[in-house]
């Protein structure tokens, strides 16, 4: 700056200072020992590889302290790899230090920004460049190059459509009917509310046709989790405690967040906690959110029995399962 | 024949052909400066080249469909379970394939690397000022690499389809969907249809493998042209300036120490590898959208967006029939977007500020721009307080915390933190400043002490050398742009809120302890 006071001067480049194997033969020769010494220890990291690849099986564990028990195969290959490129680089860079040049090498810079002379005929070129196409002048030409290059950018997102079906009203669908059976998963067999006990939890799915060929993508829609208390444990509206059954509430499984499997339930305090997020979800409040990310409750299932017993839907759930989306038309 | 002439034979055969001798000569001669902060883009580099190699190993073995099969290899657990293929070749690869499980390691502990080298990269660059005029359009680059290499690196450990990963697409999936208008359909068109469907994995992998690693070569490529064409920065000191720079040439010097260097980084990698398990995809088993393990973790680099997921409120609007989830936008897509945006325009923002529109090759020391190291301690400690609640439940089981109280923490931790991390660095800057004040006014302190004839105890203090003398003052200091709210007939500006803003962090920008004079030394002299 221009109101600056008197700087300390510059020294200029400290005096170059001799390492030992500059001057001492002695010193140089050791330097190149140790140099070697490393490129030998890189050929036997090599040879250890090798060694390891073909002759230490790969059901050989050895007992090294903190590790544990290692695999004696894998072991040999990671270290044998490991040693043969560290030492070429440790006697590469210690080659350069020891032996190398290290005196410093000063090189100018030059500014970036050209001659006055040369940047005035550059921007003239570009003007007169761009005066000679008449960009500026030609206006229809201008704006029809920008329509079409602008609609030519939607032909490569037309070509994309093929991705994927539009989402209809997929989303807020599930395989849940009037009268669907609740079946184990796995197993895949009906229950009846005394196979589950007080405190108990299961994960429970639709009953389809052809359980071998379940496809995931309804799973991921599907996945109801059955959970039993007391009957006076609960602290529902008459609406909501109707929908149980005997003390046996059915919650989607899918969290209302970001669609996690909500599967930690703690018995104490009766409370689902989604590990992704931490979304905590009371059980005995209709899976009201306590704590954490999700701004709803779990859907709750309306289940009832069979004349047999087994616990089937009365009906599909109320409301879209899993996270929110953009049509999603209910609190 | 010697190495040499055999070397100047090859030199000539090169030259007879391209007619180069010039251009090469004068590259071979290249001078770079050396610190061992310059190494840490070259660790980012060579992780990249390791996980070229180690990603080409992979892709020899691994089956990118989600086409379920029936798991028939060596691994016991998991006999007879249904899979996706993906999976199943990803086994194949950890227990049959001689040395896969190796570069598997080899592979997830180098992108790890990759990662940790880009952003400690990027905190040199940053609290050195490197990325001031002209380096301005590499230090975007690089913001686009780091963008490039989260995305790459999630869709890396997503390929193996196993619970952990699949439980990340879904998440993923979630954000997709909540994106306002066109959130459902994005996510149909991404995942083929409905979540997870049997699109995605070999879509993915051809992002994972093609796309982006193109995209990564091309970036690198200019970055590094860039770096040779723009020649590298360097720290100040006595003989540096902004006109030379000082170091050692290409040839021999800096080719064996980087060449050596890239063994060690791959040496290192290879050793993580051999002797750190990570992500042990067997123990998780396949994906199935109702299960889920205890702990589920991102990768660290993700690990920050989690956490901030997490501490999110749950806030959702619901109105006209429509869900606006600000849960997820705000932490997943909004938050992210300014802070990667506020990066990539820092090197604008802060010459609008100072009004510098010079070239800069010296580095600055943190200390002497106190408010941008500020401003990065900031950043930092925001990222640190999300990444710390990204982990809140491995911290809650392991130091046996309730994950409520962590939560709760860092949700006012995020907001408390980072102004107070400014306050404190700014303040601490200043200090450190005072001290190279002292130090070269009256020198070192020798810990012997001195009695006087009259019993007055005093310290010996040893000047310091001109060298040194000269590196603690060699800064500039600027003072804050004058910028009047009338101009000289006394009317007021144009954009006058602006102006005031500009003018309030220019003197925040050019607060600083006066650095000492060569007039100040000689006064000391004269008493």
């Amino acid at each position: 700056m221009s109101n600056e006071i008197e700087a300390i001067k510059d020294p200029g480049l400290p005096a170059h200072v001799h390492r030992k194997a500059d001057t001492d033969p002695k010193a140089a020769r050791r330097a190149e020992r140790q140099v070697a010494t490393m490129f030998l220890v890189s050929a036997f990291g090599t040879l250890l590889l090798i060694f390891s690849f073909f002759f230490i099986p790969d059901d050989v564990f050895v007992f090294i302290p903190i590790m544990g028990n290692q695999n004696a195969h894998q072991l040999g290959l990671g270290l044998g790899m490991a040693i043969s490129l560290f030492f070429i680089g440790m006697g590469a860079i210690h080659w350069a230090k020891t032996l190398m040049p290290d005196t410093e090498v000063v090189a100018q810079r030059h500014e970036f920004r050209s001659p006055d002379s040369d940047r005035k005929d550059f921007v003239s070129a570009v003007k007169e460049g761009a005066a000679a196409s008449g960009l500026g002048r030609r206006s229809l030409i201008k704006r029809s190059l920008g329509a079409a290059l602008g609609l030519s950018a939607l032909s490569p997102l037309i070509l994309l459509r093929d991705l994927g079906p539009l989402p209809g009203k997929e989303l807020e669908k599930t395989t849940w009917k009037t009268g669907t059976y609740l079946v184990t998963d796995p197993g895949n067999r009906r229950i009846k509310a005394s196979d589950l006990e007080v405190g108990a939890v299961a994960q429970v799915l639709p009953e389809i046709a052809d359980p071998e060929h379940r496809k995931l993508s309804d799973i991921a829609k599907d996945a109801v989790l059955l959970i039993r208390l007391r009957p006076q444990e609960f602290n529902l509206e008459s609406d909501r405690l109707a929908m149980t059954h005997d003390g046996i509430i059915a919650f989607s499984k899918i969290c209302s967040h970001m669609g996690c499997a909500v599967a930690l339930y703690e018995q104490q305090t009766k409370h689902l906690l989604c590990p992704c997020h931490q979304s905590t979800f009371d059980v005995t409040r209709a899976a009201k959110v306590i704590f954490g990310p999700s701004a709803r409750p779990l859907p709750q299932l309306d289940i009832t029995i069979d004349d047999a017993g087994y616990l089937v839907a009365r009906q599909p759930f109320s409301e879209p399962v899993g996270p929110s989306f953009w049509e999603r038309n209910s609190q | 024949m010697t190495v040499e002439a055999r070397l100047g034979t090859v030199a000539n055969y090169v030259d007879e052909r391209t007619g180069g001798a010039a251009w090469m000569k004068k590259n071979l001669q290249k001078v770079f400066p050396d610190h061992w902060s310059f190494l840490l883009g070259e660790i980012a580099l060579y992780s990249f080249v390791i996980l070229l190699l180690s990603g080409t190993f992979l892709t020899f073995w691994f089956d990118p469909s989600q086409r379920e099969v029936i798991y028939e290899g060596s691994y016991e657990p998991l006999e007879g379970i249904k899979m996706s293929a993906a999976y199943a070749s990803a086994l194949h690869i950890s227990f049959e394939v001689r040395g896969g499980l190796l570069m598997r390691q080899i592979h997830h502990w180098a992108a790890l690397i990759f990662m940790a080298a880009i952003v400690a990269h990027m905190m040199r660059v940053f609290f050195t000022g490197a990325f001031r005029k002209p380096r301005e359009g590499n230090w975007i680059i690089g913001i686009g690499l780091l963008t490039l290499g989260i995305v790459e690196g999630f869709l890396g450990y997503s390929l193996p389809d196993d619970l952990l990963s699949g439980t990340g697409i879904r998440i993923a999936e979630a954000i997709i969907q909540a994106i306002p208008v066109v959130g459902s359909y994005l996510a149909y068109f991404a995942f083929g249809g409905a979540f997870p469907g049997e699109a995605f994995i070999p879509r993915i992998y051809t992002v994972h493998v093609l796309l982006l690693p193109g995209a990564f070569l091309a970036l690198i490529t200019v970055h590094l042209m860039l770096v040779w064409y723009q020649k590298h920065t360097q720290f100040p000191g006595p003989g540096r300036t902004e006109k030379n720079v000082v170091g050692y040439p290409l040839m021999p010097t800096y080719m064996a120490k980087a060449g050596g260097f890239f063994f060690i980084v791959f040496g290192v990698t290879a050793f993580l590898a051999a002797v750190a398990s990570i992500n042990p995809i067997w123990l998780y088993g396949p994906y199935t959208p109702g299960q889920i393990s205890a702990g589920s973790q991102p990768d660290w680099y993700m690990g920050w967006l989690d956490g901030l997921v997490r501490m999110a409120p749950p806030i959702e609007t619901h109105a006209f029939g429509h869900t606006i989830s600000w849960n997820i936008l705000i932490p997943g897509l909004i938050i992210p977007g300014i802070l990667f945006t506020g990066m990539a325009l820092y090197p604008f923002i802060e010459s609008w500020i100072t009004g510098d529109k010079r070239e800069h090759h010296l580095l600055d020391r943190p200390r002497n721009a106190p408010n941008r190291t500020a401003l990065g301690a900031m950043s930092l400690t925001f990222v640190m307080v999300t990444l710390i609640n990204g982990g809140n439940d491995i911290i809650a089981t392991h130091f046996d915390l309730s994950i409520n109280q962590i939560m709760w923490g860092t949700r006012f931790g995020v907001l408390i933190l980072p102004p107070l991390a400014f306050v404190i660095t700014k303040r601490l800057c200043l200090s450190l400043q005072r001290a190279d004040r002292e130090l070269v006014l009256h020198g070192r302190e020798t810990g012997t002490l001195l009695r006087l004839p009259h019993g007055e105890f005093v310290e010996v203090h040893e000047p310091i050398s001109p060298e040194k003398a000269y590196f603690l003052t060699s800064h500039e200091q600027a003072p804050a742009l004058e910028l009047p709210e009338v101009d000289g007939r006394g009317v007021k500006r144009a954009g006058v809120l602006r102006n005031k803003l500009r003018s309030r962090m220019s003197v925040a920008n050019a607060e600083a302890i006066p650095k000492v004079s060569a007039n100040d030394l000689k006064e000391i002299e004269h008493h």
